[in-house]
């Protein structure tokens, strides 16, 4: 958070508050969650707690009524501390989709009870093994019957599901080869995972870094038709717009990561002496450093425009997507100085440098591929052709 | 019930700490400021005594403008509004003179408990509360690790070499608390936004009733003299073990009359 005279005095004080929380939850509590794939219950609870979870929900459902720069300045804090968001952001903006399409039966039934941290609404089902990029394709159906829908298919790379009371799920309500329009026949259903129970089946996925990501199976899976978002049908459109937010926080976590590692490189390099000088006198060491830092800078701008003009009421395709692709890449080349910068140190694990690394390979890739936010800006933006 | 914390700005514990050269006074401008430790402890006591008795808390801060971003940061705990005590006239004034001026305000604004950190980590005085007891003619709860009130009367347990004392007293009363006598709360998202909202009421030395000539460095009654910076750490002395190891860490030990 370097733009300290940007922020108001209040998002200061929320970002040392964060800082504080976080201070509670060094740097071994995060490796030791790491080397046992477990999710960090404690912290995502103490965050819960103190508000911070619910600061994009209006007050008037119980939220804090926060802004998206808000919760970007959060996130950034709590990855910069050298823990990490992830387990808890969706959280914060999964029930964005209902605050915006939804029902007011359904913000009443939901929001007040995620405001409240009494559920959890932080598992979002869109992907499937034969649907990755091309969202459109995914093929898990819900089909009528009577009050209710009745679900079948299957997702890849739900996040959080094992930690949630309940899931958004993307699914067709019409199918791919009966739609005009590919992005037609998607609708977005709330499922409570509670009364699923043994209808959905999870396998979770063992992946390079501590994530908690499952392959789901539905299996009649019988959701209530009041539990629809929206139109059926208009899904797509209700995702996208959720997307936005999604990719800025995205951004801000990896941000915080990016300048945590540059924290740690540079005060590493003024500290390691090496043929009796700091190794951060040689500029080799040095100029890595300083270029992942401005990038980091850089990136963090588009991030601050991107959510200023979401909160302003805008849809910010361009500068949200802009935002996830560079800071995923500024933070990358900041994992990768501060590797070179620790030397052997970068990959033992009591250094943390190796954890961090890990974690800043996937914003690359998800949840967006950044050569599909190319392909965005190729021609949604630029007006070339489309590939695909 | 009238709950008043006092609560002071002093440079972060991690920080560098200078005195300045032209008036030998601590450098409070270039170092970030953080709430006094102890004095989050006796914010956290005060939010639990008026969510047990209701009532109201007070933040009482006397220090120069900067002290606001500590005020923001008790209100954003959860206290309900601040008094700022802040005049140029206040700047260099000792214990003596500060429980002075604070003892006015108090006057002024009234309270049933007083509630204050044991001492502040910049100037490690730790008799601001026995002199504010004494000059407000109230009871003195010192060094508590737990508080109880219950109706016109207080408890608390004071700690002491040999376990802690009880100690009983009828309000108004002044108490200064310990370290880990609770855990202090999170600022929280809420809280942040509200305190925006609470009322900050800044006094000059005037407006309590503060008589000028009484405060500030001329008529202090302790004075710094002199000061010296702390000289760079020695380098220490590394024994080898070479199956002596013991000994020579004992001898070590012995020279310097550790043991
Ligand atoms: C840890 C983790 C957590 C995840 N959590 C969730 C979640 O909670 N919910 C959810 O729904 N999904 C989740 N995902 C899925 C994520 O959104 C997808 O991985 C991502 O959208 C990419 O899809 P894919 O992996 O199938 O890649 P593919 O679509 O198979 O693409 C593979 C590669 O080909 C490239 N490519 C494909 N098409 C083009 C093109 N037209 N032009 C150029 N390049 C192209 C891609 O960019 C990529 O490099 C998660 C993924 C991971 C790894």
């Amino acid at each position: 958070m370097e733009m300290h005279a940007e922020l108001t005095p209040e998002q200061v004080a929320i970002k040392e508050a964060v800082a504080e929380l976080c201070a509670d939850f060094p740097d071994e509590y995060w490796r030791e969650r790491d080397a046992k794939l477990e999710y960090p219950q404690e912290f995502v609870d103490a965050l819960a707690e103190a508000g911070w979870l619910s600061v994009l929900i209006p007050e008037e459902y119980g939220g804090g009524g926060g802004t998206v720069a808000d919760a970007s300045i959060i996130l950034e804090a709590i990855n910069r501390s050298g823990g990490s968001g992830v387990p808890a952001h969706a959280q914060m903006y999964t029930m964005g989709t209902v605050l915006r399409h939804g029902s007011e039966e359904q913000k009443q039934r939901l929001l007040p009870r995620i405001a409240s941290n009494d559920i959890r609404l932080q598992a979002f089902g869109v992907t499937e093994p034969d649907a990755g990029s091309d969202t459109t394709r995914i093929r898990t159906f819900a089909a009528r019957d009577g009050d209710e829908y009745v679900v079948n298919g299957s997702k890849i790379w739900t996040s959080r599901f094992q930690h949630s009371d309940y899931m958004l799920l993307l699914c067709r309500t019409t199918r791919y080869e009966d739609v005009e329009k590919k992005t037609d026949g998607l609708s977005v259903l709330l499922v409570d995972l509670r009364e699923a129970g043994d209808s959905i089946k999870f396998r979770q996925i063992r992946t390079m870094t501590s994530h908690e990501t499952n392959e789901l199976f539905f299996e009649d899976v019988r959701v209530p038709v009041s539990n629809r978002i929206g139109e059926e049908g208009k899904g797509f459109r209700y995702i996208l717009s959720g997307m936005n937010v999604e990719r800025i926080l995205v951004a801000s976590e990896v941000l915080g990561d990016g300048f945590w590692f540059v924290d740690r490189a540079s005060a590493y390099a003024r500290e390691r002496v090496v043929f009796g000088r700091p190794i951060g006198m040689n500029q080799g060491v040095q100029f890595p450093l300083a270029q992942a830092y401005a990038q980091l800078h850089a990136a963090s701008l588009v991030r601050w425009q991107a959510a200023a003009l979401f909160d302003s009421g805008k849809q910010p395709g361009f500068e949200a997507n802009s935002a996830k692709l560079l800071a995923s890449q500024a933070t990358w080349a900041a994992a990768n100085a501060a590797m070179d910068t620790f030397g052997g140190y970068g990959v033992a694990e009591e250094f943390d440098i190796e954890r961090k690394f890990r974690e800043a390979r996937l914003p690359l890739i998800a949840p967006v591929n950044n050569n599909l936010i190319l392909a965005y800006i190729g021609h949604q933006v630029l007006g070339m052709p489309k590939s695909y | 019930m009238n709950i008043v914390v006092c609560v002071k700005q002093v440079p972060d514990t991690w920080a560098e700490r200078k005195l300045r050269s032209e008036d030998k006074t601590l450098d409070r401008e270039s170092v970030d400021g953080v709430i006094n430790e102890l004095d989050e402890y006796a914010i956290e006591e005060s939010l639990r005594i008026k969510e047990a008795h209701d009532g109201e808390v007070t933040v009482l801060t006397m220090g120069p403008e900067k002290a606001a971003e500590s005020i923001r940061k008790a209100l954003s705990m959860g206290a309900d509004k601040a008094v700022h005590l802040v005049d140029d006239a206040l700047h260099g004034s000792d214990v003596l003179q500060t429980s002075y001026a604070m003892a006015q305000v108090l006057r002024k604004i009234g309270f049933d408990v007083v509630i204050l950190g044991s001492e502040s980590t910049d100037a490690r005085m730790g008799a601001l509360a026995a002199m504010l007891a004494e000059r407000l003619g109230v009871a003195q709860l010192s060094l508590a690790n737990k508080v109880e009130i219950d109706g016109g009367t207080i408890r608390t347990q004071r700690v002491a070499d040999y376990g802690f004392d009880r100690v009983e007293a009828s309000l108004p009363a002044v108490v200064s608390v310990v370290e880990k006598i609770n855990e202090p709360r999170y600022p929280s998202f809420k809280g942040i936004m509200a305190a925006k909202k609470k009322p900050v009421d800044k006094l000059g030395v005037a407006d309590a009733d503060i008589d000028a000539a009484k405060v500030g460095l001329t008529g202090a009654a302790t004075e710094v003299v002199d000061f010296v910076a702390a000289p760079p750490r020695e380098k220490g002395t590394i024994v080898k073990d070479e199956g002596d190891g013991g000994q020579k860490v004992a001898e070590f030990l012995a020279s310097k009359k550790f043991i």
